[in-house]
């Protein structure tokens, strides 16, 4: 093991990733802040009207974003409850449990936006179709999570459980995925791949790739800022949290 | 877009419902998220430094 590997893992402690969050977060801030403008600039200034979809296109640079983050925020909050019950660490759980409120929220989003753009393009505000229904069950499934843990009084028991609740939900993510290549879905394809050349106009994607990174920076710099708070919530009765409150008076 | 006045932006070619309703509930729904987040940090501030 190298000397820089054992630095890192200094910063699995809660008591050393306190501070480190904190410093942290004003830089995700700002860059999310400054992205959002630059995307909402091309979103509404330089993009050209749709010629199929009128000016109706324009909640796609919320919507997609919203929705890649509603399934990647959540792979990540896996991920932190595969690492918490493997071994065992405090900050991993700590790591999932801020994440799932903004994964929530996401999640609620691309529905919303969505149920808004659907109505003027496809008639309707929603449909059982297998794309929007599996997006739905996401959001079910950020509830059970929160749920879970809210109803177990001991912390370490409620990571426990609402880990397992989050790695099994996690194969909704996939389904939502490619659901629109499965079914014949009233939800379209997908305009972005990595496969395939975009169907859009380099400017609207362009747009709609700043905004999705803004909002990743967005989630990271809420989740720190929640981490923390969790942090001092639940390492209240330790030593190091006397310490650095003591320190602050 | 070649909106050349205010209120041909707001009506979004007949959309503006659904453009705005769209923008302004994503900006309120973080509005409410960051205040939340850092009011929720600063009750667990309080606390910590609270006798026990």
């Amino acid at each position: 093991m190298t000397s820089a590997s054992i630095h890192w893992f200094k910063f699995a402690s809660p008591a050393s990733f306190f501070p480190l969050a904190g410093r942290l977060v004003p830089w995700f801030a700002t860059a999310a802040a400054a992205l959002a403008v630059i995307a909402l600039w091309l979103a509404f200034a330089v993009a050209p009207t749709d010629a199929q979809q009128g000016e109706a296109y324009r909640i796609i640079f919320i919507h997609v974003p919203a929705a890649w983050m509603s399934m990647f925020i959540y792979v990540v909050m896996a991920f932190w409850c595969a690492v918490s019950l493997t071994y065992n660490t405090r900050l991993a759980a700590m790591m999932a449990q801020a994440l799932a409120p903004t994964g929530a929220l996401f999640t609620f989003l691309a529905l919303w936006t969505g149920a808004l753009w659907g109505r003027p393009t496809w008639g309707t505000y929603w449909a059982w179709d297998a794309r929007m229904t599996s997006e739905l069950i996401l959001l079910f499934l950020y509830f059970g999570y929160m749920a879970l843990r809210h109803a177990i009084d001991d912390p370490r028991r409620a990571d426990r459980a609402s880990a397992v609740l989050a790695l099994v939900g996690v194969v909704n993510v996939p389904i939502i995925y490619f659901s629109v290549k499965w079914w014949n879905t009233l939800h379209q394809g997908a305009t972005v791949s990595l496969t395939a050349s975009p169907k859009m106009a380099s400017v609207m994607l362009a747009g709609m790739l700043l905004m999705a990174f803004a909002a990743w920076f967005y989630s990271i710099a809420v989740a720190l800022v929640r981490v923390r708070a969790i942090i001092l919530e639940r390492e209240r009765h330790t030593a190091w949290v006397a310490d650095a409150a003591a320190m602050q008076q | 877009m070649s909106a050349t006045s205010l209120s041909d932006f707001l009506a979004m070619g007949g959309y503006g419902f659904y453009v705005w309703g769209s923008y302004l509930v994503t900006a309120l729904a973080l509005a409410i998220e960051i205040v939340a987040v850092r009011s929720r940090l600063r009750a667990a501030r309080a606390q910590s430094t609270e006798p026990r």
